[in-house]
């Protein structure tokens, strides 16, 4: 049999349709991915900013504050990735984040919301409420095989109510001052310890899941559960860790938001969970799954930062932020559908 | 026969309800051979081969693998011993790119702490993928770029890539050439070639009788949950194969 002959030319032919395909296709430069394009938006908006009041806008202290606004929603938006990219979404994160506040403001309590003792408390109290949020999340998914929109829809609602019958409807503001100065207001050379915070948990997440098998596995579940499973992945208990991990990390929030704000702000997130999927789809993670980086969570998580931080500076109406998210969010959805459309058909 | 079969399923019984899918299937491969199994919609083919992977168990019968019974044995515990299936839906993951698409369920992890932190090997997965597709003599534009931006042809090649660089000793393929167009079909028939020529055996289910006559060295017909009858594509003709699919020709009553 003349294999040795059939197979070149077929192979070749297919080559060169596959290099017609892509150079009429959509090609992004490899450093930044998916978040290429939206970086340049983000660069953009910052030069716009800079042209309009440079004096005002490009310092170093309105780029910190531009990053202390950020800081919640980013480490929010490091889990909502994970979940982003296995297909799925988490409703739950702003009324998780409420729980959890509550939760280590009730246990700090017990401790007399004073000292390192007290704080530290708090803080493993937030962590353990918000994952055990997370936990529920994924059983009521892999176990009860409620569509994520939903599970974390009625978590949405559980958690914020559960928040308010504890505390009455009254917000907690009794922070041990430890945890103020530290966490809320602290500053490591010069550099906000919340804003710390929030890049490492981004560094720590992107490292995750670029380079091991977990981030791989998120990735495969994402794109096709049904080959994750064949593959031999067990794809229910990994989807149960990543909103396991993406609750944790509200809980994280909650925290940082308690001693940021030195309140529970019980009605203060009813719309994170808005805020932190637009952030994370803006920074080209795919709502449909398997696509997604850690870098265009933090590029689109800072795009609504820098709009309401630069539109005030110029001297818009801070509303204007909610307009141009919004345009960019569509934006964003259309390059990825655009990306999609560029994929060979089968 | 001089040697034992390679796999041999013998008188497999399966109902599903009121359904018999199988009354009483046999199926016989040999070490580095490539047999058809081919049978009209519903004949019980792949039933037959979800019960040798593991997947059903069967109701009555033998299957055995290397002279040992593995009837209703996990599809992990088949797997390991050598065995792999190319389903007919590729079962990849269309964003990943290709090294990730043959290590998926198996990722490599680096040696030591980074290994134990769940640090992928990546250079070493990349370095072997790049060695098995050129041992297959695949032909991958891009082995970085997710796995949907390559042809039909070209995403069935890794598919069946990934079964024979795990599979030591059986692949099956079920319809492997089913969606694809001529020349993707030669390619993935000169890879069943090849995979035969590393001496490893391949159950090809087909319904394409050019591609069976074209790669087969035995044909096996099912009919009605049973075997009908046992063919060497060389000493037989499509006439053949047809009547025993349609059951205007029998071989056997029963193996």
């Amino acid at each position: 049999m003349s294999t040795g002959t059939v197979t070149p030319t077929t192979d070749e032919q297919s080559l060169e349709a596959e290099n017609l395909r892509s150079r009429r296709g959509f090609r992004m430069p490899r450093l930044l991915g998916s978040a290429t394009d939206i970086t340049l938006i983000l660069i953009l908006i910052v030069v716009v900013f800079a042209v309009l009041d440079f004096q005002s806008f490009f310092t170093v202290q309105n780029f910190t504050q531009i990053l202390i606004n950020a800081a919640l929603l980013l480490v929010m938006a490091v889990g909502a990735t994970f979940v982003l990219i296995t297909g799925g979404v988490d409703l739950s994160v702003g009324s998780v984040l409420v729980f959890s506040g509550v939760i280590a403001g009730k246990v700090m309590e017990l401790f007399g919301s004073a000292g390192w003792g007290a704080s530290l408390a708090g803080i493993a109290a937030a962590l353990v409420a918000g994952t055990a949020w997370g936990i529920v999340n994924g059983l009521v998914i892999t176990k009860l095989h409620v569509p994520p929109l939903i599970a974390t829809l009625g978590s949405y609602g559980a958690a914020q109510g559960l928040a308010q019958i504890i505390t009455n409807g009254n917000d907690l503001k009794n922070v041990p001052i430890e945890l103020v100065d530290s966490i809320g207001f602290g500053r490591v050379f010069g550099i906000p310890i919340l804003v710390i915070i929030a890049l490492v948990v981004a560094a720590i997440g992107g490292l995750v899941l670029w380079a091991t098998r977990y981030g791989r596995r998120t990735y495969a579940v994402g794109s096709n559960a049904e080959a994750a499973r064949r593959a031999g992945i067990n794809v229910d208990r990994h989807l149960l860790k990543v909103y396991a991990f993406a609750g944790m990390l509200a809980g994280l929030a909650g925290i940082l938001s308690f001693a940021k704000f030195g309140t529970t702000t019980l009605a203060g997130h009813a719309t994170d969970n808005l805020n932190v999927i637009a952030a994370v789809v803006i920074g080209g993670t795919s709502l449909f799954g398997g696509v997604g980086t850690m870098i265009g969570t933090v590029v689109g998580t800072l795009i609504p930062a820098t709009l309401a931080n630069g539109l005030v500076i110029v001297g818009l109406n801070s509303f204007w932020r909610d307009f141009a998210v919004g345009v960019v969010l569509v934006a964003a959805v259309y390059l990825d559908q655009l990306r999609r459309r560029s994929r060979s058909p089968r | 026969m001089t040697t034992t079969p390679l796999l041999e399923a013998r008188e497999v019984t399966k109902r599903f309800g009121a359904v018999e899918a199988l009354r009483g299937a046999s199926f016989q491969i040999f070490p580095g051979e490539v047999v058809a199994l081919m049978g009209d919609n519903g004949a019980g083919k792949s039933t037959l081969i979800k019960t040798i992977c593991g997947v059903n168990s069967p109701d009555g019968g033998e299957v055995r693998f290397e002279g040992r019974s593995i009837a209703g044995w996990h599809p992990k515990a088949v797997q390991a011993l050598g065995i792999e299936t190319v389903y007919q839906d590729l079962a990849l993951a269309p964003d990943l790119d290709t090294p990730a698409n043959l290590f998926l369920g198996r990722e490599r992890l680096k040696p030591g702490i980074l290994g134990a932190l769940g640090v992928l090997a990546k250079k070493s997965m990349r370095a072997e993928a790049s060695q098995v597709l050129k041992d297959l003599s695949v032909k991958i534009k891009d082995e970085t770029a997710p796995i949907s931006n390559l042809s039909g042809g070209q995403q069935q090649s890794v598919a069946v890539a990934r079964a024979v660089s795990w599979a030591d000793k059986l692949v099956i393929m079920d319809e492997p050439t089913a969606a694809l167009g001529v020349p993707q079909t030669q390619a993935v028939l000169a890879l069943i070639d090849r995979v035969r020529d590393s001496g490893r055996s391949v159950v090809l289910i087909s319904h394409s009788l050019p591609d069976v006559m074209q790669v087969a060295d035995r044909i096996e017909v099912l009919r009605l949950g049973r075997r009908v009858a046992q063919l060497v594509t060389r000493e037989t003709n499509e006439e053949q194969i047809v009547g025993a699919m349609t059951g205007a020709w029998t071989q056997e009553v029963a193996a």
